[in-house]
Order: C-alpha cells, then sequence, then structure tokens
C-alpha cells in the first residue's frame, strides 16, 4: 500500500487516532510520518494538535514583510504561523492582511457580532445590527447565487486566484447567514 | 428529564488585557503583574460575587490536588502542565472560576449541573462586566475581543455540555453524527476536551465558530442541536432495550461494580456507563444517577490519592476504587 499523505513511497507507519469522536487510521511512509510529528507514539497527540494549529496559517499568503516584527511584542508573521499563537493585540494590527484568510478559513466569517466593552459600547449598537442582517438574508441569498455562477465561471477559465476569492466572499456570506 | 442525558453545562469567555502582550509572549514579571491587576480588579469590584472569590497559588498544590482540579473540570490540563505565573481565583461553591495566563490572560469559567445554558451564560456575562469596569480588555472593532489562538476571536466564549451518550456510542452512531456537527458551526469530544478520547461514554459538545456569530445565536445553536442529540439518545435506548443482551450488560456490569475486588479506571468508567443506562431506562431503581455521577468524578486517580492523602501505585488505586464503589452501590 502507498502512502496516503505523498502517494508515492510504500506506507509502513500505521496511525491510529481519535479525532472528535471518530476513530481515523492513517498509513503513512516513514519520511512522511516523521514530518507529521509521529516518531514518538506517546507525543502524537500534542503534535498532532500544533500542526493542526500552524497549519490554518500554512496556506495563507506568503508573507509580504518578512522581516517585519510586531511593534508591541517583537513577532514575526513566522513566528505566529509556525506556533498558531499571535503574540500580542497589535499582531492582528501589524499582520492584518496575512492573518485575515486564516481568520476566514476558520470562521467562515470576519466580522465581530456580539458583545463589546463598555468603554466602547457608546459607539455601536450591537443589535441594531442584527435587526439589520435579518431583513437582509433573503438579499444574501441571491448574492450567493451570483457569486456562484461567477465562482464556475473563474473555473472555467482557470482563473484560480479570481476564483479562490470568490470561494472566500461566498463562505463568508453563507457564515453571515448561518450565523442568524 | 434532560439531566438524564446532559450531566452539565458550562460557558467559558477568553479576555485579555490591551496593554499586555498574550502569554505565549509575557515574561514571568508580566505575568505577575496581570495576576495583581485581575486579583484587585476582583477586589475593587462592588459586588456580591467578588467576596466568594479565592485566591489558589497552584505552586503551593502538590501534583494530585492540582490534577484533581482538572478531574472536576475546575482548570484545564494545559493549566497545570506549567504553574508558573499563573493563578486561579475560584469562588467557595466551585462554580465560577478565573484561569489566570493560561492561553489568554483571562479564561472565566462558569459550570452548572444538568442543562443551563442561558444562566451558566448570564453568570458568566455577569463577571466579565465586572472585570470589564476595572480591566481594559483587549478589543477591535472587526474581530472582536483579541485572543492568543485566532480560533477564540470574537465573543471568545467557548459553551459546551456534557452527554452521556452509551446508546449513540454502542450503535456506533456517535461517528457520523460527529461529522455532521462540524458543519453547524460545532464540535464534539471526548470528556476532558482537547486531544482525549471518550471515556464512559460520556462527550463533550461545543460550538466552533467565534466569530460572526452572536453570544446569544451560538448558545441558541449549540442548545437546538444539544436537544436533537438528546432526543436520538431516547430513541435509540428505547431500541436497544427491546433486546436482551442490552439488559444483559446493564446488570453483568452491576454485578461486577458490586463485587469486584479490584477495577481500573477504563473497566470502571464503562461499566458505570453501562449501569447509568440502566439506570435513566427504568430497568435498575436502587441506585441513581446523582450516585453515579458523583462515582464518575471520585473514581479518577487524583480524585482517590486526595482523598487517601497519599500517592498510589495504579494497583493500590484499583483496590480502592473497587471499595469506593462498593460502598456508594
Amino acid at each position: 500500500m502507498k502512502c496516503q499523505k505523498c502517494g508515492m513511497r510504500e506506507a509502513t507507519t500505521h496511525i491510529k487516532t481519535v479525532k472528535n469522536g471518530e476513530y481515523a487510521q492513517y498509513e503513512l511512509c516513514s519520511q512522511c510520518a516523521k514530518e507529521m510529528g509521529y516518531t514518538n507514539i506517546f507525543s502524537d497527540m500534542e503534535n498532532e494538535f500544533s500542526n493542526f494549529l500552524g497549519s490554518f496559517f500554512g496556506n495563507a499568503l506568503p508573507a509580504r514583510t518578512q522581516a517585519a516584527r510586531c511593534e508591541g511584542c517583537g513577532s514575526t508573521y513566522n513566528e505566529i504561523a509556525k506556533t498558531g499563537h499571535v503574540g500580542c493585540a497589535d499582531c492582528y494590527e501589524t499582520f492584518w492582511e496575512q492573518l485575515m484568510p486564516s481568520i476566514r478559513r476558520i470562521h467562515g466569517n470576519t466580522t465581530h457580532c456580539g458583545k463589546i466593552p463598555h468603554s466602547l459600547e457608546y459607539t455601536e449598537s450591537v443589535e441594531k445590527n442584527v435587526s439589520e442582517k435579518n431583513e437582509s438574508t433573503d438579499n444574501i441569498d441571491s448574492e450567493i447565487q451570483l457569486l456562484k455562477q461567477s465562482l464556475e465561471k473563474a473555473v472555467k477559465e482557470q482563473n484560480f486566484e479570481k476564483a479562490a476569492e470568490l470561494r472566500d466572499k461566498i463562505k463568508e456570506l453563507e457564515g453571515n447567514k448561518n450565523a442568524e | 428529564m434532560q439531566n438524564n442525558v446532559v450531566i452539565s453545562t458550562r460557558v467559558r469567555l477568553a479576555r485579555n488585557l490591551e496593554e499586555f502582550p498574550f502569554p505565549c509572549k509575557l515574561n514571568d514579571n508580566g505575568k505577575e503583574r496581570v495576576i495583581e491587576k485581575v486579583k484587585s480588579a476582583i477586589k475593587d469590584s462592588n459586588s456580591a460575587v467578588s467576596n466568594d472569590f479565592q485566591f489558589l497559588d497552584l505552586e503551593q498544590m502538590n501534583e494530585m490536588q492540582r490534577l484533581n482540579l482538572v478531574e472536576h473540570h475546575l482548570v484545564s490540563p494545559e493549566f497545570i502542565s506549567n504553574t508558573k505565573g499563573r493563578a486561579l481565583l475560584i469562588t467557595k461553591d466551585n462554580k465560577i472560576s478565573i484561569m489566570v495566563n493560561e492561553e489568554d490572560h483571562l479564561r472565566i469559567q462558569v459550570i452548572n449541573k444538568g442543562f443551563d445554558l442561558e444562566e451558566t451564560y448570564f453568570l458568566a456575562d455577569k463577571v466579565d462586566t465586572l472585570l470589564d469596569e476595572n480591566l481594559k480588555f483587549a478589543f477591535n472593532k472587526k474581530l472582536g475581543y483579541l485572543t492568543q489562538c485566532p480560533t477564540n476571536l470574537g465573543t471568545g466564549m467557548r459553551a459546551s455540555v456534557m452527554l452521556h451518550l452509551p446508546a449513540l456510542q454502542k450503535t456506533r452512531a456517535i461517528g457520523r453524527i460527529a461529522g455532521n456537527l462540524s458543519k453547524l458551526g460545532l464540535t464534539i469530544r471526548g470528556i476532558y476536551g482537547e486531544g482525549s478520547e471518550p471515556k464512559g461514554d460520556m462527550y463533550q459538545l461545543s460550538n466552533q465558530v467565534t466569530l460572526g456569530i452572536s453570544e446569544k445565536a451560538a448558545l441558541e445553536n449549540l442548545k437546538n442541536i444539544t436537544e436533537q442529540l438528546v432526543n436520538q439518545e431516547k430513541i435509540t435506548r428505547e431500541r436497544l432495550f427491546k433486546s436482551i443482551e442490552t439488559k444483559d450488560t446493564v446488570y453483568r456490569s452491576m454485578g461486577i461494580l458490586k463485587y469486584a475486588k479490584s477495577i481500573s479506571h477504563d473497566e470502571a468508567m464503562q461499566l458505570l456507563s453501562n449501569v447509568r443506562l440502566g439506570i435513566v431506562s427504568g430497568e435498575i431503581n436502587d441506585v441513581s444517577c446523582e450516585t453515579i455521577d458523583k462515582l464518575f468524578t471520585q473514581i479518577q486517580p487524583a480524585g482517590l490519592m486526595v482523598k487517601e492523602n497519599k500517592k498510589l501505585s495504579p494497583e493500590e488505586r484499583d483496590i480502592i476504587r473497587a471499595e469506593l464503589i462498593q460502598a456508594a452501590l
């Protein structure tokens, strides 16, 4: 049997794990197993977990300003991507563009809705937001439909950059809709 | 009757102080200052709740006592993995706890018996509002409450219910359900949360998405799905009890629990789960659900050692565990 990850080398490592209450089994070659942190059977959960978190950022846009450090805590974007941990509140501002695609992937949405600290309360009325959203559900539906058509077209034309953009937008809208 | 399936309800809120880096980038001195700030914020708030809080110094506790906190779901396993620069504020009734400098500066947690998401959130929200008066939380208009891990952005709220799902587990329906739940923004895990296997057919169902969905909507969603799962579990139970095999398993489990002289943790968890299934289905009448639920917590390794007040080998624990169960049954 070939390795399930690379599909090239012979699978020699059998991984059994429980994920979200579901039993899962993987067949991996020794190299892929090592890459995924399955070298030590006692630490597999831990490694799997940190890889899993790190991978939220793994597919994010390549850092445009790789050398840049957050002024608040000195973190670089690469550090954040590797650990899955953001260093401080300022990091979100500093690495806004790099972090956004990952945040959208995790939550299907990028706009907060809910409680806000009392110091900000006078500037925003959360309840107003919610009622506006309810009324606009129909509009969202039709917009999603339009976007899906454009997405199909983009895929046909092999314009993958555009397709990815559209896919994210659809996901966000659907997330908004489901949130209601 | 929902109490038969839902053992407890938990809500936790992740909050960070604006002026400090998150714990992963904070030195020991900074962590001490965060602890002091949180402590005085509690003390300075003019509320009845604030007088109930006591401060626990984890470094003063021994390992068994710390593990026992995890077994009672009062702190996370991560929290006790390193006690340096960490503190726990907890009310006398163990209902409200605040972990300081875990993954975030503050993790406010409220735990209640049975199924009561509204009341549990109400309390957590009250503590948060109280602290908000004296602390400046890291917040961004678009991203909501800022957290060390982006999975908690937005409301920072993780609401969960602990469920006893023996019938769905025995019929292997749980795996299929787990797959579908993720599409609904929820996740189901084993009893001790992240990275743990289910023990005693106990599961924790919680909301996964925290950004773009209000606390109210997330709680409503969790409530609806929980009710559906509870219903599914009950239907499956009825079906299972039509067969002699299920009844046989329940009574055999009772037999072993009543007469075994030594019993391992995993075996005890499974047998207690079987007996609990027998009680809630009306098959066993001389033992209460409450007794079993108490045993689930009491038979945990660290809990046994704290009770005996000494370190025990696994073999010694198995004997004491068997005695404890017999005394209760």
